[in-house]
């Protein structure tokens, strides 16, 4: 018996004996002997409450995390404030600890805020439907090319170097199984190089992928991209920011087909990279294709109003092979947080929040460009995020300066290197809410003497910094 | 029962329906760089013409609208939940205390590997001890949920028969599978190949025998299978898949019932996915976050999702000293399935459980929900409930067991969604209904080990006493629930006249 169980010596024989057996080892029978273990598992043994809790801070203590740098990074994740009413709401067993709501009648709330959020997801981004959330923004960017092949099977898909480099190879992986091959069109001064786009894509092209902002950060106008790609009648997925739609024209008003997303900034914990959500609206005509949970407005038999998860034929549970995708549990949890956090922002605050964060962040970049050698990447605006070139010969240089920042308890940005290897020595640098004046003039601080270091180390080892 | 009765006679409002223009719980920080004209900064013709129509409520009216809605769930704190297949064990709240300490839940996932050596230390830890359940050597934790476990596996099956040139094109699935089970193949770019049951709730291995050819790219199982039943010719089972080539998926949706037990690498099986928020108990959140780690034989190890987690003896190549580190450098690999490393968050939780328990408590664990499972279809034969609700096999079952309703329907004219919606009114939440597919009016019933003897005791007459009613009078059972915020629902009018946001 352990401190989960409760079945005492005495509640066992009696349970043997109703069940009309000997010894537990007889309830494991069909189990043949040769596949039957009898060496305990190489684990180690329990420990106390106390004692697991007492570890699990030993390492927790050894992560630097947002509470002890001022941190800067960002690249689809972002350290915004999260408000005490999320923990309060997310802690209630109600919310906290059911399964996904088969039985309606008892899922009412879970329902109600599942709808509530779709809704919210729908304002936000300008499309007609929206499900209950899916994994996160890069499977639910993948999500979207498997609803592009079910839709016209075309062969190919073309994606923006402006979506999140994450986001790409997600579809790259998922497309190894869609049989559909990928495309991807690079940027020029931060922006998806039209030209090249506009070739890019063909009467074979299934899908075509963009961002907003880009990864990079800038924002581009998207109508050109669009208005190519449906010419060729492929469908336009958006990955989208839901922070900077606060100030941004949103996906739908340019008429793409899907708008997927991260939701991580909208009330959830960084928690090194999940669980978070990611959303998936649509027009109207892909409703169903979409995957994932869908909740409904409906009425009970004394004319109640209440909600129920539905069109549930597109579903793995009914339609089985034919399914629009093979997701089951998704990110419930982390949607209702979402949905609480832009109720709670609101209709006036999101868009506060928004240009407050826009003004920080251009801010940030001109004080970051004014130190010597480093200018920014790409010219465009931006709303929360920015990259710059740092000016240094490779990324093991750049990783030297971002760790003689760490020392000074300020975490820079990103490194670009290993996931935009044409910035070897580019940086990607996010504001949140959180980040102060102060707390920008300290990084341009902190940072222009990284470099001034980096460079004088790097000449006294007869290196070549330019 | 936690749900509440309705919340007063008033009309269910959505948080879009209540508050006023101007109100508000969020104060923007002050400004305190240049006010700019936002033109200037992004012209106007990409900005948002009109502001998302987002509520606009208070605080104190944001906090009560969603406590009552809450108020309209079942939850498992509240009451027993034997939701077959999905494992419905107590979660332990020392989970959600380390899960939320700021070393977890503020760290970045774009952190410096060396920064966060905690982290990728219990991220290795947890490796160990699935690779240890699973007697497979390596895992990658990065799949969100048992499903995307069975993308991966087979993506990871497609790699593997591509670099051998030997392209397939179908995937065997027994016909009692989970629906994720057939719709990840399709995903997959395979074609699905049922298998049939025999009599004693297995593959039935002359069909297997009959379509296990060379364009057989894997074989996905679950097991126990999903009637509850553990399949006594497994070893035969891989036998004849490995004997075509193929690989042998083990869905571990059901692994509750082994734990330490019988491990499905000593099986030989190539490739296992464990659901974290059923096995180690995440909390489902009402449908999420899971976590869907997977665990695979050394011949698939080269391909699977990057970053791989690595422990380095010493210095890294890199110019890191760091002992663990995510290695990105990994030609073979499918590529990433997500963001980041996967839902760390719930890797706490399991791992917290994992020490908890140890080795001696996993396999209790698993004794346990077997015990109590066949307790409780004791109880119920005591009772006579299986004379209407007769188990599909007679046998011995593992940590679940799947019920008939024909005979309540065919003797009393009451089906198993009756049945299931009585039970809300006895506050139980009901097991899964209507799968497996393969058996008429099914109820899959699994109690998990955290339940006390006392708590089945109580639902073995619950389900009893609905029986009994239903002798009297089948419209009770047919006209239920009658306690519950709402009542039976119009799901097909929802279907047929989609409203699936607020009109605003």
């Amino acid at each position: 018996m352990s401190r989960y169980t409760a079945v005492t010596e005495s509640d066992r024989s009696a349970m043997l004996e109703a069940i009309g057996v000997g010894s537990l080892d007889e309830l494991f029978a069909e189990i043949p002997v040769e596949l039957r273990r009898e060496r305990p598992l190489e684990l180690p043994d329990g420990l106390g409450e106390a004692e697991v809790f007492a570890h699990l801070r030993e390492l927790a203590a050894r992560n630097r995390s947002a509470d002890d740098e001022i941190s800067f990074l960002g690249g689809g994740f972002y350290d915004h404030y999260v408000p005490a009413v999320i923990d309060m709401l997310l802690e209630r067993s109600e919310f906290l600890t059911p399964y996904t709501p088969y039985q309606p009648e008892v899922s009412q709330g879970g329902l109600q805020a599942m709808f509530e959020f779709q809704t919210a997801i729908c304002e936000l981004t300008g499309m007609d439907v929206s499900n209950a959330s899916v994994y996160d923004g890069p499977s639910a960017l993948a999500a979207a090319g498997y609803l592009a092949k079910l839709t016209n099977g075309r062969p190919r898909f073309v994606i923006s170097r402006a979506v999140a480099p994450q986001a790409r190879e997600t579809l790259r992986t998922l497309s190894a199984g869609f049989g559909t091959t990928v495309t991807e069109v690079g940027l020029r001064d931060g922006a998806t190089d039209l030209a090249a786009w506009t070739e890019a894509i063909d009467d074979e092209v299934g899908a075509a992928f963009v961002a907003l902002p880009g990864y990079l950060g800038t924002v581009e106008d998207l109508q050109p991209l669009v208005d190519a790609a449906r010419a060729h009648g492929a469908l336009v997925v958006c990955s989208a920011d839901p922070i900077a739609l606060g100030i941004l024209e949103p996906p739908g008003s340019y008429g793409v087909d899907v708008c997927v997303g991260e939701g991580q900034a909208l009330g959830n914990r960084l928690d090194f990279g999940g669980p978070s959500f990611g959303f998936f609206a649509a027009r109207a005509e892909h409703l169903r294709r979409m995957p994932g949970r869908i909740a409904g407005e409906t009425r009970d038999l004394d004319g109640r109003r209440g909600f129920v998860l539905t069109l549930q034929t597109r579903e793995q549970h009914i339609r089985r092979e034919k399914a629009t995708s093979n997701i089951c549990t998704a990110q419930a949890l982390n949607a209702l947080a979402g949905v609480v956090y832009l109720s709670w922002l609101g209709r006036a605050g999101l868009c506060e929040l928004a240009e407050l964060i826009a003004r920080r962040t251009a801010y940030a970049r001109e004080r970051l460009c004014e130190i010597e050698g480093v200018h920014a990447i790409g010219g465009g605006p931006v709303v929360r995020e920015f990259a710059v070139s740092l000016g240094l010969p490779d990324r093991d240089s750049v990783r030297r300066v971002v760790l003689r920042c760490a020392g000074e308890r300020v975490c820079p940005g990103h490194p670009l290197g290993r996931d935009v290897p044409e910035h070897p020595d580019g940086l990607l640098v996010a504001i949140t809410e959180r980040r102060s004046r102060e707390e920008i003039d300290l990084l341009a601080d902190v940072l222009g003497r990284a470099l001034l270091a980096e460079r004088a180390s790097s000449a006294a080892a007869g290196g070549g910094g330019s | 029962m936690s749900v509440a009765p309705p919340v007063g006679a008033e009309e269910v409002r959505t948080i879009f329906e209540r508050g006023a223009p101007g109100r508000r719980a969020f104060v923007a920080p002050a400004l305190d760089v240049p006010e700019r004209p936002l033109d200037e900064l992004i012209p106007a013709r990409l900005r948002r013409r009109e502001p998302a129509r987002l509520p606009e409520v208070s605080e104190p009216e944001l906090v009560r609208h969603y406590v009552r809605l809450s108020r309209r769930n079942f939850d498992l704190d509240s009451g027993f939940y034997p939701l077959g297949s999905c494992t419905m064990k107590h979660n332990p709240r020392l989970h959600e205390r380390v899960a939320a300490l700021p070393g977890h839940a503020r760290l970045h996932p774009l952190t410096d590997p060396a920064r966060a050596q905690g982290a990728l230390e219990l991220m290795w830890r947890l490796e160990r001890a699935l690779a240890e359940i699973a007697g497979l050597p390596a895992v990658s934790l990065q799949p969100s949920a048992g499903s995307h476990g069975e993308l991966a596996g087979i993506l990871l099956t497609r790699a593997y028969h591509a670099a051998r040139g030997e392209p397939r094109r179908t995937v065997l699935t027994p016909d009692t599978a989970h629906g994720t089970n057939p719709a990840t193949v399709s995903m997959g770019g395979y074609q699905v190949v049922h298998l049939g049951t025999d009599a004693r709730g297995g593959v039935d291995l002359d069909d297997l025998r009959a379509k296990a050819d060379r364009d057989v790219a894997c074989l996905m199982l679950t097991n126990p299978n999903t009637l509850g039943l553990f399949d006594r010719n497994i070893a035969e089972i891989v036998r004849i898949v490995h004997d075509v080539g193929a690989t042998a998926y083990y869905d571990g949706a059901n692994l509750n019932a082994t734990l330490g037990i019988s491990r499905p690498g000593d099986a030989g099986f190539d490739i296992v996915h464990f659901n974290l928020h059923k096995t180690f108990t995440q909390p489902h959140g009402g449908g999420g976050p899971g976590s869907g780690p997977i665990a695979v034989s050394a011949a698939l190890e080269p391909y699977l999702p990057h970053p791989v987690l690595v422990r380095r003896g010493g210095a890294a190549g890199n110019g890191s000293s760091a002992e663990f580190d995510l290695d990105y450098d990994r030609p073979l690999s499918i590529g990433r399935l997500r963001g980041f490393q996967g839902n760390y968050g719930c890797f706490v939780r399991a791992y917290a459980y994992l020490c908890s328990l140890g080795a001696a408590g996993l396999r209790d664990a698993s004794e346990t929900a077997v015990l109590n499972a066949n307790y409780l279809l004791a109880r119920l034969r005591e009772l006579g409930v299986t004379e209407l609700l007769p188990p599909a096999y007679e046998r011995l079952c593992m940590h679940e067991f799947v019920l008939s309703g024909a005979p309540a329907k065919r003797e009393l004219g009451v089906r198993t969604l009756d049945i299931a919606k009585r039970l809300l009114d006895h506050g139980y939440h009901p097991p899964t209904v209507y799968f497996p597919l393969l058996v008429e009016e099914a109820l899959l019933v699994e109690p998990t080990e955290t339940e006390t003897r006392e708590t089945l005791d109580e639902f073995a007459q619950a389900l009893a006493e609905i029986l009994r009613e239903a002798r009297e009078d089948p419209e009770i059972a047919r006209g239920a629930p009658y306690t519950t915020p709402v009542r039976r629902l119009d799901e097909a009018g929802a279907a047929r006249r989609p409203v699936l946001r607020q009109g605003l």
